[in-house]
C-alpha cells in the first residue's frame, strides 16, 4: 500500500475525495514508513493517534456525503516552530521541553510544551481536511543551515545520510524527500525552507513578506520570518499555499490582497517572460557542478520562449553581513519571552532570586547557536553601538532592496542557484559559525528584500569519487506578491527536467 | 572594535545567560570573528540612505474594538512550570 504516497497532493486528494483511497489507508501507509524511516530523525514527534482519528473523521466526513478539502487526507508534517494543540512544540529546544512528569529535563521532544492555540497555518491546513502526521525536526528556534543545531539530533540528508539535511526547516525537506509526508511547512527567515528544499531534491517556497499568516509560528526575527511549503512537485506546493495564504486578522503584517490560483498558474505559458540572470551569483565560491546544473536549466527556459539577460544586485555580497545584524536584533528581543516563568524549563535553586532564575533557565535551555546570536543581537543594540550596526544594517537593507526593485524594472523573474553547494557533511561546518553562515549567501537578500522566492530541483551533480549524486536547486525570484509567475516558470523547469528524481526510500 | 571579555560579560548579563568561563572565551571568539565580517558595512556610504524596519507590509489596519475571548486562566497556567494561587510562581524580587 505503500505506494499511495509516491503520488502528488493533487492526485492523492482527489482520490480521497473521490473514494477511490480512504484517508485511513493513506494515513497508515505515512505512519508505516515514518516508523520504517526512524534512523532519518526526520520527526521529533509522531502525531500516531491524532492522525488516525483526523483520518477518520475525513473518512465519516465523506461517509455523510459531504464535500471534502483541497488536501483531503493528505499527510503533512510542520516544522517543529508551528503551535499544534495536539502534538508538543518544542522548536527543537530544551527550553521548551518540561521538567516533570518522568522527564528527568530537557531531552526529549514528547515532554515538549503543548500550546493551548494552534498556528492559523494549521488550523487552515486542518479545514482543509489534511492529516498532521507530525512535527518537524529543525535546528533550534530556526537558527542554523544545517540542522545540526537541533537540541534533538540532526535530520539526516536521504539522498547520503552523512550529509546534512541543510536547514533550518531540516525535518521539513527531509520528511517530503523521503515520502514520510507528501507535503510539509517550514519557515524561512534567511533561506531556511529554499536551502533545505534544494539540498534534498524538493520544491521549497517562501512566500513574499505578508503572504502567510505568522500566527502561532514560535517568532526568531518578525521583520523576515515567513511560512511555506514544501512538496515533491510544483504544483503540490502550489496547492499547500494556496490553502495557508491570505489576511489574518491575528496577525497584522499579513497582506489583505487576494490569494493567487498558484495551482493555475503551474499550466501557463511562460513564453515572452524576461529572466534576469545576475553575476554576482555565479561568481567564486559557487560550485562548478551547480552552476552548470542551473546555467542549462536557464537554457531550458529560453527554450520554452523566456527572453534571458543579465542584471545587476551590486550588494549581494552585504546579505550576509546585513543580515546577521537584522536578524540577530530582532531574535534577541523574541526570545526574552523564555524565561522559566510561563512554560518550559526552569532552573532555580531555594534561594533563586529573579535574575538567578532567568540567567541559569536560558543558559541552561538555549543552545550555542542561539547563545551567540542572543549576544550579538543584544550587542548590535547596546548603547554605542546601535548606529554603528544596527541601524547601519537597516540602510544596508534599503540598498539590497532597492538592487531587486531596480532589476524588477527590466525583467520578471531572477533565476540563480539556491545553495552555493550541494548537501555538506554532518560535522563539516559545526565549529565554524561563519562558514555556516557564508552556506546562505544566496537565500539571505531575497529574504531582506521580502520578496517572492522558491527553489525548484534542477539536474543533480555527477557522482565522483567522493560524493554521490546530490541534488541541486535553482532558485526563481520575484517581486512581492508574484508567486504566480514563479509557480509557472517553476512548472516548466519541471516538465523539461522530466520526472522528479527519488532517493532510496525506506 | 574588538570585543572585550568585559563586553561579553556585560552583554550577556543584558540578555541574562548566565555564561560559564569557557563560554565567556567561545564567544567572545566567535563574535570578534563575525563581527570583524560583518564590519564590511563600513564600505558604504549609506548617509543620505533611509532604513528599512519593515518590507512589504501593504497595511496594518486596526482590528474592530471589539471583546473577543481570551485565554482561561486555567489554560495560560497548565504550562507553567510552577504556579501559585492562580497564578504564575516567581521569586521573591522585593527587598525586605
Amino acid at each position: 500500500m505503500s505506494d499511495v504516497l509516491d503520488l502528488s497532493i493533487t492526485d492523492l486528494a482527489a482520490q480521497v475525495q473521490s473514494g477511490a483511497l480512504t484517508a485511513r489507508q493513506v494515513t497508515e501507509a505515512a505512519l508505516a514508513r515514518i516508523e520504517r524511516s526512524r534512523d532519518l530523525n526526520a520527526l521529533l514527534y509522531v502525531a500516531k493517534d491524532a492522525a488516525l482519528a483526523a483520518a477518520d473523521a475525513v473518512d465519516a466526513k465523506r461517509a455523510q456525503g459531504a464535500p471534502l478539502g483541497k488536501l483531503a487526507g493528505v499527510p503533512i508534517a510542520v516544522k517543529d516552530a508551528l503551535c499544534t494543540t495536539d502534538a508538543p512544540t518544542t522548536c527543537a529546544s530544551k527550553i521548551l521541553t518540561r521538567v516533570g512528569e518522568g522527564n528527568s529535563g530537557g531531552t526529549d521532544p514528547e515532554h515538549g510544551f503543548r500550546p493551548p492555540y494552534d498556528a492559523t497555518v494549521v488550523e487552515r491546513l486542518r479545514a482543509a481536511d489534511a492529516i498532521l502526521v507530525g512535527k518537524a525536526n529543525m535546528d533550534e528556534f530556526a537558527m542554523g543551515s544545517s540542522g545540526e543545531n537541533s537540541a534533538f539530533g540532526p535530520a539526516h540528508n536521504p539522498w547520503d545520510h552523512a550529509r546534512t539535511a541543510g536547514g533550518s526547516s531540516s525535518g521539513s525537506a527531509v520528511a517530503v524527500a523521503a515520502g514520510l509526508a507528501l507535503g510539509s511547512l517550514g519557515s524561512d527567515t534567511g533561506g531556511s525552507i529554499r536551502q533545505p528544499a534544494a539540498l534534498c531534491g524538493v520544491v521549497g517556497v517562501k512566500p513574499s513578506y505578508g503572504r502567510v499568516s505568522r500566527y502561532g509560528l514560535v517568532a526568531f526575527a518578525s521583520s523576515l520570518d515567513q511560512v511555506g511549503p514544501f512538496a515533491r512537485d510544483v504544483k503540490s506546493a502550489a496547492r499547500l499555499l494556496e490553502v495557508i495564504s491570505g489576511r489574518d486578522p491575528l496577525d497584522s503584517t499579513s497582506a489583505d490582497l487576494p490569494v493567487g490560483d498558484y495551482e493555475a498558474a503551474c499550466s501557463r505559458d511562460v513564453r515572452g517572460l524576461r529572466i534576469g540572470i545576475p553575476e554576482e551569483y555565479f561568481g567564486e565560491g559557487l560550485d562548478p557542478a551547480i552552476a552548470e546544473s542551473v546555467r542549462s536549466a536557464i537554457a531550458g527556459l529560453e527554450a520554452a520562449g523566456c527572453t534571458v539577460k543579465p542584471v545587476s544586485l551590486p550588494h549581494t555580497k552585504y546579505g550576509i553581513a546585513t543580515y546577521y545584524i537584522v536578524a540577530t536584533a530582532e531574535a534577541s528581543s523574541n526570545l526574552a519571552r523564555f524565561d522559566g516563568v510561563r512554560f518550559g524549563l526552569r532552573i532555580e535553586s531555594a534561594k533563586s532570586d529573579l535574575t538567578s532564575l532567568y540567567g541559569k533557565t536560558r543558559n541552561a535551555g538555549f543552545g550555542a547557536e542561539v547563545k551567540r546570536r542572543i549576544l550579538l543581537g543584544t550587542y548590535v543594540l547596546s548603547a554605542g553601538y546601535y548606529d554603528a550596526y544596527y541601524k547601519k544594517a537597516q540602510r544596508v537593507r534599503t540598498l539590497i532592496k532597492r538592487d531587486f526593485d531596480q532589476a524588477f524594472e527590466a525583467v520578471d523573474a531572477i533565476a540563480v542557484p539556491t545553495s552555493p553547494t550541494p548537501a555538506f557533511r554532518l560535522g563539516e561546518k559545526v565549529d565554524n559559525p561563519l562558514a555556516m553562515y557564508l552556506a546562505d549567501v544566496f537565500t539571505l537578500p531575497a529574504s531582506l528584500a521580502g520578496i517572492a522566492a522558491l527553489s525548484v530541483p534542477c539536474a543533480p551533480t555527477p557522482a565522483t569519487a567522493t560524493q554521490p549524486s546530490l541534488p541541486v536547486g535553482l532558485q526563481l525570484l520575484g517581486p512581492a506578491f508574484a508567486e504566480e509567475r514563479l509557480f509557472s516558470l517553476a512548472a516548466e523547469l519541471e516538465r523539461r527536467m522530466g520526472g522528479g528524481l527519488r532517493p532510496p526510500l525506506a | 572594535m574588538a570585543i572585550t571579555r568585559d563586553n561579553v560579560l556585560h552583554v550577556a548579563k543584558l540578555a541574562r545567560l548566565e555564561l560559564t568561563e569557557l563560554e565567556v572565551d567561545r564567544m567572545q571568539r566567535d563574535l570578534n570573528g563575525i563581527l570583524d565580517y560583518v564590519n564590511q558595512l563600513s564600505e558604504l556610504d549609506t548617509t543620505s540612505v533611509a532604513a528599512t524596519t519593515q518590507v512589504a507590509v501593504v497595511s496594518a489596519p486596526f482590528r474592530g474594538d471589539v471583546p473577543r475571548p481570551s485565554l482561561p486562566n486555567e489554560l495560560a497556567l497548565s504550562q507553567a512550570p510552577r504556579t501559585s494561587s492562580d497564578g504564575f510562581a516567581v521569586p521573591a524580587f522585593v527587598d525586605e
